[in-house]
């Protein structure tokens, strides 16, 4: 323990960021595109954003019980993502909402269960709390405690949610750890515009209820050519991005970007090639990629942006002693995520 | 209630203390430039809900009074621009919601409020804090996250507090069951104070409200419910997010009052009947002040999309609260042109000598990143981003 301590002390020399584990960096990161197209077909540049957008049109167009609603929606949301579908699909299709979470919620869940495809925007993800029981206790039993005769599948509740930098208290939070206790809910947290597209649809399609959230630093810096087609990615499935026998490196959301340009400094400082895994849904997660992948490195880390405590991180961590134990696996937030991930290849 | 007087009469004093510190001397001064001690005004008429009697329809404002309310007006208006500002030199980061257009609002009640009164209201909520006591410098610090804000920069621009003001919070509408609780507490301690729960029209749809509505009006709490109607709810004019835009009387079985909220003397006549009404055992009140807003919901929203800049043209020329009170005051022959010019000049320079300090004050430090987030933290440390780095907790403010 003493060496490895001292490893740790000497390549905190060695890299002039390893000691500022404490320090606030700026929520920067690069952006790394998907150059993988899941179908055929012609593309259009769009960032993820007008992925959305584009989702929820071609749902609109394609499912005439399809509605759009939520504060402010009807000139596109404060983040813009429906803009103009007003416009285009009517008043009755795509409207506001008074400032009322529990509501909208509750709203959207009998919606949902009269047939109706609901599609409800709570417009950031820290504003959900109010509606946290209707999403937990209405939406997420509904079919179970109905003996499998009702439910709100039809229910998607889209919500921007993580870090931009300077959100303070209320619009920065990364509550998907919160939902991810309710079974009967599906939580999905997309990585760029493709996946975001692909997402959504397979959310709105699904026949049980979702939280969709949006990492909302990336509605405008994440671009990508998504074809134009509709699509659908699967929920619950999580994608290898970058296959490698070094380390095994989970996260979801805007946080992958963060693990991906890890793995690429890792791989130049340490010539150790890491495998980074998207698990695209943390509720549910995809056990099976991630513990196969950890079982050929040897080692794991999970990052993400919700705080520790209670985290996704930490059920992560305990599946993966389950079933691949005596593997070194640590799970971190955010910052410094490159330093940890060249440690955790250096000294485990 | 005798037990409530003394204290009262405690607490009446203590205002004229610090009415009598606060008066600028130039006031006191110029005083004698007015030609008349004092006028009568007559007040839009109020509309009333379950209510058989409401505030005087005319009120009596001296000279000092009228000196002392067109001060607070244009403090509040100049802290507004002068936030603006800063966040557009990015200084104020994070979020930022202006009150320009509202003033009359705060000023007018504050202006009847006694200090055992107590107020919460939403985010919009940096010249509410100005007239609570916090100075300029409390107020424009705590916006640039400096060590000398209000709240220790920690809080930034939602979250400013003060003595018997329980703050500005970020979240629609979830301040309002609270300035319920503040209300018990009135009650609970016979101390004769109301609460005074502000919110906007937007928050007026929140379901939390009409759950403390109905615990006020059960338990007869000491609690002003105040709707500051600013027309819209961020992007979302009322008649679109409202079926009711009355909402004064939306506490159902609470009384209600509908207020100009544009006029600084209405609003001073509402809230002096509220309090009586509240404090005589009544019960809730519910009063809606009808104002508006000039710039954006935040400073993110240019303000333009949902409505157009005619309208808010329109409502500068011909209701400003501050411009409408100022020529009434002007031709009541109470002040002289001069008198406000001289305000308007030291408003000006107070507040810029705050904008200047409010930049230069030391930023609060890292390890308050940490600091006070438990009375007793039982861990030494909170968990940081890796498990191997915990943050120390610190205890920044004394405990007792």
């Amino acid at each position: 323990m003493a060496s490895l301590t001292k490893r740790v002390l000497n390549l905190n020399k060695l890299f002039k960021h390893v000691d500022n584990y404490t320090k606030r960096l700026s929520s920067n990161f690069t952006y790394f595109p998907d150059n993988e197209k899941p179908v055929e077909g012609e593309t259009l540049k769009m960032n993820m954003m007008q992925a959305i957008n584009n989702a929820m049109d071609l749902t609109l167009k394609n499912d005439p019980t399809a509605v759009v609603f939520g504060e402010d929606v009807a000139f596109g949301g404060v983040f813009r993502c429906a803009s103009g579908l007003q416009e285009k699909y009517g008043n009755d299709r795509v409207f506001n909402t008074p400032l009322c979470e529990q509501g909208i919620a509750g709203f959207a869940i009998g919606l949902a269960t009269a047939g109706a495809t609901a599609i409800a925007e709570i417009q950031f993800a820290d504003y959900i709390f109010p509606a946290f029981d209707q999403l937990v206790n209405e939406a997420a039993k509904a079919r179970y405690r109905s003996g499998g005769q009702f439910a709100c599948g039809a229910l998607t509740v889209r919500a921007p949610g993580g870090a931009v930098g300077h959100g303070g208290l209320y619009h920065s939070q990364s509550p998907e750890a919160f939902f991810a206790h309710a079974p009967g809910l599906k939580v999905v947290i997309p990585r760029g515009p493709i996946a975001a597209k692909g997402l959504l649809l397979s959310c709105i399609q699904d026949r049980d209820p979702c939280i969709f959230l949006e990492p909302k630093i990336l509605y405008r810096s994440a671009v990508e050519e998504v074809p134009v087609d509709s699509y659908t990615l699967p929920i619950g499935k999580a994608q290898v991005l970058r296959e490698g026998d070094a380390a095994t490196l989970v996260g979801w959301g805007a946080q992958v970007h963060v693990l991906l340009a890890a793995a690429r400094l890792a791989e130049s400082r340490l010539g150790a090639r890491c495998e980074v895994v998207d698990l695209v849904s943390v509720l549910p997660w995809d056990t099976e990629t991630v513990c196969n992948s950890v079982k050929k490195t040897g080692r794991c880390l999970v990052a993400h942006e919700a705080p520790l405590t209670g985290g996704p991180g930490a059920d992560i961590a305990a599946a993966v002693q389950v079933s691949a134990p005596l593997l070194c696996c640590c799970v971190l937030l955010w910052a410094d995520v490159c330093c940890c991930v060249l440690m955790c290849a250096a000294v485990c | 209630m005798s037990k409530l007087i003394p204290s009262a009469a405690k607490l009446f004093s203590g205002t004229s203390v610090i009415t009598k510190a606060a008066a600028p001397a130039a006031v006191t001064s110029n005083a004698k430039y007015s030609t008349k001690s004092e006028s009568t005004f007559e007040i839009k008429p109020f509309k009333l809900h379950k209510l058989d009697k409401g505030p005087a329809q005319s009120a009596t404002l001296t000279a000092e009074d009228a000196l002392k309310m067109y001060e607070k007006l244009a403090a509040l208006r100049r802290i507004e621009t002068a936030s603006g500002n800063l966040y557009k030199e990015k200084i104020i980061r994070g979020f930022c919601h202006l009150y320009s257009g509202q003033e009359a609002v705060a000023v007018g009640m504050r202006a009847a409020m006694r200090d055992v009164d107590t107020v919460i209201t939403a985010y919009r909520c940096h010249g509410w804090t100005h007239l609570m006591g916090v100075s300029l410098v409390g107020v424009l610090a705590e916006l640039t996250g400096r060590r000398t804000g209000c709240s220790r920069g920690k809080g930034g621009s939602m979250h400013l507090y003060g003595k018997n003001f329980y703050g500005g919070n970020g979240i629609v509408g979830a301040q309002v069951p609270l300035g319920a609780g503040l209300a018990f507490a009135h009650k609970y301690r016979g101390d004769g104070g109301v609460s005074f729960a502000l919110y906007g029209d937007g928050a007026a749809n929140q379901g939390q409200l009409f759950e403390a509505y109905n615990m006020a009006k059960l338990w007869d709490l000491p609690c002003v419910f105040v709707c500051e109607n600013n027309g819209y709810g961020m992007g979302t004019s009322v008649d679109r997010s409202s079926a009711s835009s009355d909402y004064y009387t939306r506490g159902d079985y609470i009384p209600g009052i509908w207020v100009d909220g544009m006029d600084v003397i209405a609003t001073r006549e509402a809230t002096r009947f509220a309090i009586d009404y509240c404090s005589s055992g009544k019960g809730p009140l519910v009063m809606e002040m009808e104002t508006y807003r000039y710039s954006g919901h935040s400073m993110s929203d240019p303000g333009t999309s949902y409505r157009t800049r005619d309208e808010v043209q329109e409502v500068r020329q011909t209701r400003d609260p501050i411009t409408s009170f100022k020529e009434k005051i002007v031709s009541a022959e109470l002040v002289s042109p001069d008198q406000l010019k001289e305000i308007d000049t030291k408003v000006r320079k107070e507040v810029d000598e705050a904008t200047k300090q409010a930049k230069s004050e030391p930023e609060v430090g890292v390890e308050e990143l940490t600091g006070d987030i438990y009375y007793n933290n039982l861990e030494p440390y909170i968990r940081g981003i890796h498990p191997d780095a915990p943050l120390q907790h610190v205890n920044v403010v004394p405990r007792n």
